[in-house]
């Protein structure tokens, strides 16, 4: 067998344990992937939906708020996956599996590679779901089939690209609290500092320009262009040159973290121990 | 187990002058090791003498500072892969993976290995029975016992058929029971050939198990040989007697002179050098008049090792 087609085993083997453990843990999945995204979507709707959709004027072109909240709510849905696998990546680091697998004769990037693919892929369907979920509360959208291509192409792009931003996180995070914590700025602050909701523009100016500029603006704009059949203009390419940069900074980020360096090193030294 | 009078064995693990130091923490100061194939190797210490350290650094989980050491017959330097392809280990936490099942542990194993479909399952089915896991090989390890853990690790361990394997503590945290059936797992790869290495706190194991022993004290070894060979230097067997006034203790001192007597705790220690025929021997001296309170025999422990090997007792030292 070349090295190459031993990587591939390896990192289908990681795969096969992180499907296995998001089936074990389906019913939290559930909850947190695809219940929140409902609800924040309910919630906008129909609590907050009538103020919001007015003020949103011109923006929405004569069409329902829920169709310019969707988009928004998809990029929501995706942002919500990063937790679970920083937090899936850090039990690995801080339990003995990465040290027991460190002992084997395993490819060295296989582990992370499995938990980006399933995170990836558990992204995809919440995506798939919550996007169900809003064409039932009354979701029209305007798109053609290339433009659903292009949809899924953004949706699949920014997946991949959080993912390894989470399991940079969860390896450089000490604990599996930590992990969670941390993946809060990208699964909550941002989307709320973004056109996610509202437009930027109707932002406090301190903001504006932050939230203009900032990569969830550019996803979720590019998405809301697609399903809405507006102008997509350069949004597409500027949303996707996004997720390439933050998948490679995650990638390098991880490949750093993931030097072999054991959860059982990382225990001692964040006690402070002596000749720390 | 008569791998160490057999010169033509060959070596297991060879290491000379490892050193390890975290920052000021010199963690293992110039260690010296020979273990032969087929031997049973125990390093005994307290904790924090760096009995993991030397686990960690021998199955190529972390880089020693200085020193040589091969492993079967490899490089640590060089050619971790080779030697990773001939290791187990188990070390001193918990691995299993808490999601999956028994078996699906077992068979991560032979994924991870490169084991053909039926070949990992014909393995997977072996290890089971053998450690006695068939009926809980469907639930997820969250519902075993402690020593079921450690007995699925061990399984997980072994799916490679490894020519070495390393534990690090295997029995620490387990009842007496789960503890002989871990030496009986322990006895059995040894006769098929296995090499062991073992850390263990306890003198008690490390004499039931190993063909030779290590003591480690703060990263250097302090003393090393057969289980016998450690015992005779440690003069720590006696029968302790415990009194209850000291008129009686005066008097049973008296009876005894060459007991060690403790006016405060009233009690009076006896070398215990012939077991059996030296308690009888005290029974019958002490005779009807002396009332003894309370009556205990003391076998060697790894306080009276370190006693004996470095002067001080292991709690102190290590503390
Ligand atoms: N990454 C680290 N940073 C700093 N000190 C460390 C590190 N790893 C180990 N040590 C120190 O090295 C010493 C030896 O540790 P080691 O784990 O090898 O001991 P041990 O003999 O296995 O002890 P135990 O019986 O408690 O398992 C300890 O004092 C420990 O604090
Ligand atoms: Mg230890």
């Amino acid at each position: 067998m070349s090295a190459l087609t031993i990587a591939a085993q390896d990192s289908a083997t990681m795969l096969w344990r992180e499907i296995k453990h998001s089936i074990r843990l389906l019913r939290l999945l559930i909850v947190s992937a695809i219940l929140v995204p409902v609800v924040m979507l309910l919630l906008f709707d129909y609590i907050l939906g009538g103020t919001l959709g007015h003020g949103l004027g011109d923006v929405a072109r004569g069409a329902p708020y829920v169709d310019y909240l969707v988009p928004g709510i998809l990029v929501m849905t995706v942002a919500g996956g990063c937790g679970p696998t920083a937090i899936n990546v850090s039990m690995d680091m801080t339990g003995g599996f990465v040290d027991r697998i460190r002992t084997m004769a395993v490819t060295r990037g296989a582990l992370l590679a499995g938990h980006v693919g399933v995170s990836v892929l558990r992204m995809l369907v919440a995506t798939a779901a919550v996007t169900g979920v809003a064409l039932l509360l009354g979701f029209r959208p305007k798109a053609s089939i290339a433009d659903w291509f292009a949809v899924v192409g953004i949706v699949a792009a920014f997946s991949f690209a959080l993912a390894w931003l989470s399991a940079a996180i969860g390896l450089v995070t000490k604990s599996v609290a930590g992990a969670n914590g941390s993946t809060l700025p990208l699964s909550f602050l941002l989307p709320f500092l973004s056109s996610t909701f509202v437009p930027a523009d109707s932002m406090p100016a301190g903001v504006r320009w932050f939230a203009a500029n900032q990569p969830f603006t550019a996803v979720v704009d590019s998405l809301r262009a697609l399903l809405t059949g507006a102008p997509v203009g350069d949004s597409a390419y500027l949303a996707l040159a996004w997720c390439a940069a933050i998948a490679l900074a995650g990638y390098l980020w991880s490949q750093a973290a993931f030097r072999p360096r054991s959860p059982m090193t990382r225990r001692i030294w964040s006690k402070g121990d002596p000749g720390s | 187990m008569n791998a160490v009078t057999n010169q033509a064995t060959r070596t297991a693990v060879s290491v000379t002058g490892l050193r390890k130091a975290y920052g000021e923490k010199v963690v293992l100061d110039g260690v010296d090791l020979t273990i032969g194939e087929g031997e049973v190797f125990a390093l005994l210490g307290p904790n924090g003498a760096g009995k993991t350290t030397i686990v960690r650094i021998l199955s190529t989980l972390i880089p020693a500072d200085a020193g040589k050491a091969t492993v079967m017959g490899f490089n640590l330097r060089g050619e971790a892969g080779a030697v990773r392809r001939v290791i187990g280990v188990t070390g001193q936490f918990s691995a299993v993976d808490d999601l999956l099942t028994g078996e699906e542990n077992l068979v991560l194993m032979g994924r991870l290995l490169h084991l053909r479909a039926t070949e990992r399952r014909a393995r997977a089915t072996e290890l089971l029975e053998r450690f006695d896991l068939v009926e809980a090989a469907r639930q997820t390890p969250a519902t075993y016992s402690g020593g079921m853990k450690r007995r699925l690790d061990l399984a997980m361990t072994l799916m490679g058929w490894p020519r070495l394997i390393f534990l690090d503590e295997p029995t620490t945290g387990l009842d007496p029971r789960s503890r002989q059936t871990m030496w009986q797992v322990i006895r059995e790869l040894v006769r098929e050939g296995v090499t062991i290495v073992l850390t263990t706190q306890y003198l008690e194991e490390a004499d039931h198990l190993a063909d030779r022993i290590a003591v480690l004290d703060h990263g250097r070894i302090v003393a090393e040989g057969t289980p016998e060979e450690l015992k005779r230097r440690i003069p720590g067997a006696h029968i302790r007697l415990r009194f209850a006034d000291s008129a009686s203790l005066a008097e049973a001192a008296r009876l005894m002179p060459e007991g060690t007597r403790d006016d405060e705790e009233l009690v009076l220690r006896v070398p215990n050098e012939r077991g059996i025929r030296s308690l009888r021997d005290v029974l019958a001296r002490l005779g009807d008049d002396v009332a003894v309170e309370d009556l205990s025999i003391h076998t060697p422990d790894l306080d009276d090792v370190f006693f004996a090997v470095t002067g001080s007792a292991s709690k102190e030292k290590s503390q």
